[in-house]
């Protein structure tokens, strides 16, 4: 198969479109949405860390400016789905432009550091800026309908929008990965100073990954913004960049489908344990350190190495 | 009513101080990270969390056992610094070795777990723990009243950080724990117990940790989630000042807090955001940090 797929990943992307058809048979549609969106959140800072090896710990920023844009344009301006949608992922990348190129001039633990906090003068922004309703939020977006014309009141209708939002950015994800670009990503994870005596401009190839995670991150929240209807601190808050961190390093970091296993797990745990208040926060709390105690390739690292597959 | 850049001289004073007290939290914490990283290399996520247990061990021990601030102030970072022993024997010592990021996501979970247990049990408002009586009350400086209990915070949190770095710099112990942060193998070769030591050095910077929290228990509520509003501002700190110097970690804290104070007169709405603008001017400036040697 081209495109880069292995007949392995070939066999797994079939059975993952299966699963996204037939899914909203099987479970509430919005649950499905939301693991979706969560989905492509994980698999673009898996870009970052699972192929350039760098740990953003501020990708709520992206994905929670993404959400605010959308449901702003969406609300304020009428626009449709799509330009709703794109705004969010290009406001993302924009954030993520002047982030990324801020952070990159530091390494390793203290560019985690860096992108944690100027995630949070993002989400301080949030609460002070007049256009993202501070405490409150942005309430009661509209569905707003794909080319101005289809309708997306029907959570069927959203459902197969979200779902190809969701593929296309999954698959743009694995072109990169497997492009010449995502080589030189990879030299880079592996040996730093080797690719840069190699000849390669390193801060230009991290940068414009991090730009594309941060795009996709910002699509992934303003898809989540049209499901549920609203676009609130939650989203930009430092949490939701551990809970991300959290569905990667479950599912799998650097594997192409482990963090969209990652993420349907995160969302059936968030949804099951939700009665128990503070319980969710320390069951991921558990995992995280299970995780990296006991499970660091996460679950499709694990199968795919029991099966001897890259998946 | 005299002004200075048109603002009151007293309100002005008022926020210095108060800056001074947020200064002495970002300095106590930050010390701690920095020498638990020099020589574990691992960023102490579960930094945050453990300053608000030490809050919480200090209410502990007065409702349950009635045992005072004052004893609070040795036995609460005594009691989480045993904590924090057992933390790096069960948990962090799995991972020697391994690349550091996966230090920074274990605490990480570590502080998920504390924080979500605590909330479970007190809410997310938190309870209250009195100032004591002999720190009750203003002190009349002439040019300005000063509450005590902000006093005594500067001046506890100062001698602490002095006696830390007296210890590392000028003792024989200090000196050991420098040169195992530079080469450990070396220094286990001379028959130091390195890991020993390792563990022990996790314990004292979570005890200073724990110490700032039981310096902060009467200033507001003492609430779950004191300790990870703090912990990112002093990773800001940390970003500004670089690892590389105990006495660096404290003056990069002090003085943010005092910048943070005076935006607070200046310029309010930006007050929360200030440590962040600093932080990127920093890196525009002096990439490294600015104690900090180049990697």
């Amino acid at each position: 198969m081209s495109f880069g797929f292995s007949r392995a990943q070939a066999v797994a992307l079939v059975a993952l479109v299966a699963v996204i058809i037939v899914a909203p048979g099987l479970v509430y549609p919005v649950f499905a949405m939301k693991v979706l969106c969560f989905g492509l959140f994980a698999s673009a800072f898996n870009l970052l860390i699972g192929y350039v090896g760098l740990l953003s710990l501020g990708h709520a920023a992206y994905f929670g400016m993404g959400g605010y844009v959308a449901a702003y344009v969406a609300k304020t301006w009428g626009l449709s789905a799509e330009l709703a949608i794109l705004a969010g992922g290009a406001v993302g990348g924009l954030v993520g432009l002047v982030f990324g190129w801020l952070a990159i001039r530091r390494q390793g633990i203290y560019f985690a550091m860096i992108t944690l906090a100027l995630a949070q003068m993002i989400y301080f922004f949030c609460t002070q800026a007049s256009f993202t309703g501070g405490e409150d939020g942005i309430q009661q977006v509209p569905r707003a309908p794909l080319f101005g014309v289809v309708s997306m009141q029907d959570d069927m209708a959203l459902y197969w929008l979200i779902a190809g939002i969701f593929l296309a950015g999954f698959l743009l994800i694995h072109r990169i990965v497997h492009s010449p670009f995502g080589q030189v990503l990879k030299a880079i994870r592996e040996n730093e100073p080797r690719a840069i005596s190699l000849g390669y401009r390193v801060d230009d190839y991290k940068l414009l990954a991090f730009v594309l995670s941060a795009f996709l991150a910002g699509i992934a929240g303003a898809a989540k913004s049209q499901v549920f209807g609203f676009a609130t601190l939650t989203d930009v808050d430092w949490p939701m960049s551990g809970e991300v961190v959290l569905m990667t390093l479950l599912g799998g970091i650097g594997t192409i489908f482990g963090p969209v296993v990652g993420a349907l797990m995160f969302g059936a745990l968030e949804t099951y344990l939700a009665p128990f208040g503070d319980w969710v926060t320390v069951s991921q709390g558990a995992i995280f350190i299970l995780c990296v105690i006991a499970f660091r390739r996460g679950i499709v690292g694990e199968l795919g190495n029991r099966l001897r597959l890259v998946l | 009513m005299v002004t200075i850049f048109g603002k009151p001289l007293l309100l002005l004073y008022g926020q210095l101080t108060l800056g001074l007290v947020n200064g002495a939290f970002y300095a106590l914490l930050s010390l701690g990270l920095a020498v638990i990283f020099g020589l574990l290399n691992v960023i102490n996520f579960a930094h945050g969390a453990l300053f608000m247990l030490g809050a919480f061990v200090a209410w502990g021990l007065l409702t349950y056992l009635g045992i005072g601030y004052w004893a609070a102030l040795i036995v609460a970072p005594c009691v989480v610094g045993l904590f924090g022993v057992a933390l790096e024997r069960v948990l962090i010592k799995r991972l020697r070795g391994l690349d550091h990021l996966y230090g920074l996501l274990l605490t990480f979970g570590c502080a998920l777990v504390i924080e979500g247990l605590m909330r479970n049990e007190f809410g997310s408002s938190g309870v209250a723990y009195d100032i004591p009586h002999a720190l009750k009350g203003p002190l009349n400086l002439g040019f300005m009243v000063l509450p005590l209990y902000r006093a005594w915070v500067v001046i506890a949190a100062t001698g602490m950080c002095l006696a830390t770095w007296l210890l590392i710099e000028k003792t024989r112990l200090g000196a050991t724990l420098r040169a195992a942060t530079e080469n450990a193998p070396l220094v286990q070769a001379f028959g130091v117990d390195v890991p020993r030591l390792v563990t022990l050095t996790y314990g004292a910077g979570v005890a200073l940790a724990a110490f700032a929290g039981v310096l902060a228990a009467p200033m507001n509520s003492v609430n779950p989630n004191m300790g990870s509003n703090l912990i990112v501002v002093v990773f800001a700190t940390v970003v500004i000042g670089g690892m590389g110097s105990i006495l660096g970690s404290i003056v990069t804290g002090f003085g943010l807090g005092i910048i943070e104070g005076l935006t607070k007169v200046y310029y309010p709405e930006g007050s929360a955001a200030v440590v962040y603008v600093v932080m990127v001017i920093v890196l525009l400036l002096r990439p490294a940090g600015l104690f900090g040697r180049a990697a």
